[in-house]
């Protein structure tokens, strides 16, 4: 076996500068073989530099990595029998149809004339792509094209795959069905690094998650540790009459014991929900009073608040340089 | 998963390298067939021009259009095709900067792969613009004296160095910001080679540093080549020259094209 290897991947100090930008600034990661690893940052953190040295696309300026104990500058083709790579703008080729595109890498891959026409087949059942098998690809849609995308990299069913931002861009259906099958993936024994900005694409697929801003890993650990570093989350309540806002603020600071904030324009009242249990009881209080609610909602904590708590500071204020570093990015590709 | 216990190689074979090459070439003949209008220039510029320099120059030049015929054909042909490498680049360019380009970097392939792929697809480019230059020929009354035999050589003897000069405007092609810049580089490499050359008129005519340059320059010796072969079925020195000339080229550009190519990963 070549994939006895405890880690799938271990980078270590990896930099890339673009001009005086430094995309990448000494990023440190382990992925455990057979695992989903996710790294969850805004657009231009360096998430996409950071995939793409790791898969032999970008040299880094300092630092090494090893995928599966292989060099990825020194053994990089030793490395590209090892990964699929799933990029961010759909690597297919958009003027041929879903047939011609899986034909081509598979015979690229070594697969004999009637082997490789078997596996697209086989490929294009798998993530129903049938229609797409005969028309050029351009005709369909943006997540028909990053399917595509994704089942040419299982056609040497590598033990490594990198998905970079794998359902930016995708309706909530299609989001579904791909965190569907990255999880079979990994039933089938490969190792999933993939990059996303949203936070419950995190906690639904990955096992760790690295959180990497302005090209350093800011925080990394298991999913619980990391929801427990960034708090709970909070109660949203809406009474029906505004003069009963602060009578219900008296309430749920009594039942809840927490400090909560008042919005009288909206007649809306949010608190910090550590214990979801008080929950019923605060209602029941607010209904004995003779409160009436209009809303009631729970929100968890966003990608915003997960930033604003790890790195002291939002995602929104980076917009503007985000955007740039975004196109440094493009142009280093 | 992967099971077996075969040891990694990080060396591609040169195997390898052809297999995946020709692969390539594949990818480049499906594009052709999924877009025939890109065949447009090389359909319609043998026969454009083949009519109007006919015409223009074969009185002036010849006396007549008839003898006119053996000279300005072998050049025509060679223009033609040489003008047709150019975009090989220009389209390498633009083939380069979509995200499938991505995708071939990190397989396992070798790497001069996408690239010689892509200039093998071409020479069907120059297949067919050799095939219809021939054509306009014979139906202006060009009756090579070399024969059938020895036309078919004089247009794989174009072909080859046709494929061998794109590596030229390839090189052009990977380090170029833009395609159209790609385009603008070639334009000014190709137009002092083609036309300062035998091509249209016998380069006595011309001033005597003008003609030493025809006389150096490698496409006067591919052109006297082809008129060997057509007009007297004799092969000489001009297409031995011609040969070792494109050979040249190949050995010198294809190392810098891939390299410029990794280098823009």
């Amino acid at each position: 076996m070549i994939v006895d290897n405890e880690w799938a991947v271990e980078a270590r100090g990896l930099v890339k500068v673009f001009g005086d930008n430094r995309a990448v600034d000494g990023v440190d990661l382990n992925v455990r073989a057979g695992s989903i690893y996710g790294v969850l940052g805004p657009n231009g953190a360096g998430k996409t530099t950071t995939i793409r040295m790791l898969a032999t696309l970008l040299r880094p300026d300092a630092g090494s990595a090893r995928i599966f104990g292989h060099d990825v500058t020194k053994e990089s083709q030793v490395v590209r029998q090892l990964i699929g790579v799933t990029g961010q703008y759909a690597s297919v080729d958009e003027s041929l149809s879903a047939t011609e595109n899986l034909i081509i890498f598979s015979r690229l891959l070594g697969l004999g004339r009637a082997e490789a026409k078997r596996k697209a087949v086989e490929l294009l059942e798998e993530f129903g792509l049938m229609e797409a098998a005969k028309r050029p690809l351009k005709n369909f849609s943006g997540g028909m094209r990053r399917r595509l995308d994704l089942a040419a990299s299982l056609i040497a069913q590598p033990p490594l795959i990198f998905l970079d931002e794998p359902t930016t861009g995708l309706d909530p259906r299609t989001r579904a069905q791909m965190w569907e099958t990255i999880r079979r993936l990994v039933k089938t024994g490969s190792t999933v690094l993939l990059t996303t900005q949203y936070l419950d694409e995190a906690d639904q697929l990955a096992d760790r998650i690295a959180v990497i801003d302005r090209g350093h890993v800011v925080a990394e650990g298991t999913v619980d540790e990391l929801k427990a570093s960034v708090g709970t989350s909070s109660l949203h309540l809406r009474v029906q009459q505004t003069q009963d806002l602060e009578a219900a603020r008296r309430i749920a600071e009594r039942v809840l014991r927490v400090q909560t904030s008042v919005s009288s324009e909206a007649a809306k009242m949010t608190a910090p929900l550590a214990d979801a249990d008080l929950t019923a009881d605060l209602l029941i209080a607010l209904r004995e009073e003779g409160i009436r609610l209009a809303e009631v909602s729970v929100q968890k904590p966003t990608l915003d608040e997960v930033f604003l708590t790890i790195t002291g500071h939002g995602v929104k204020d980076e917009t503007a340089d985000s955007a740039e570093s975004k196109e440094l990015e493009a142009a280093g590709v | 998963m992967r099971s077996n216990t075969v040891q990694l190689s990080n060396r591609s074979s040169f195997g390898q390298s052809i297999r995946n090459s020709l692969t390539m070439a594949y990818r480049g003949l499906l594009k052709i067939r999924r877009t025939p209008e890109q065949l447009f220039d090389v359909t319609l510029q043998p026969i454009l021009f083949t009519l109007m320099f006919t015409y223009i120059f074969g009185g002036a030049i010849s006396g007549d259009v008839a003898s006119y015929l053996p000279v300005i054909i072998p050049g025509i042909l060679v223009q033609t095709v040489i003008t047709t490498s150019v975009v090989t680049g220009v389209q390498l360019r633009e083939d380069m900067d979509k995200g499938v380009f991505d995708r071939f970097k990190s397989l396992p392939i070798a790497r001069i792969a996408p690239l010689a792929g892509a200039l093998l697809a071409d020479t069907i480019r120059y297949t067919i613009a050799t095939t219809l230059t021939f054509a306009m020929g014979y139906v202006m009354g060009y009756r090579p004296e070399g024969g059938l035999g020895f036309v078919v050589l004089a247009a794989l003897m174009v072909i080859v160095c046709a494929w061998a000069i794109s590596w030229i405007f390839a090189f052009f092609g990977v380090i170029a910001r833009t395609a159209s810049s790609v385009q603008g580089i070639s334009m000014m490499v190709l137009f002092p080679l083609t036309f300062l050359s035998n091509a249209f008129v016998p380069t006595a005519t011309m001033p005597r540093w003008l003609q030493w340059f025809a006389d150096v320059n490698p496409i006067s010796h591919l052109i006297s080549a082809v008129r060997e072969l057509t007009n007297s079925g004799t092969a000489g020195w001009d297409m031995v020259i011609s040969l070792i000339g494109a050979a040249v080229i190949v050995a010198i550009f294809a190392p810098i094209t891939v390299r410029a190519y990794m280098r823009r990963t």
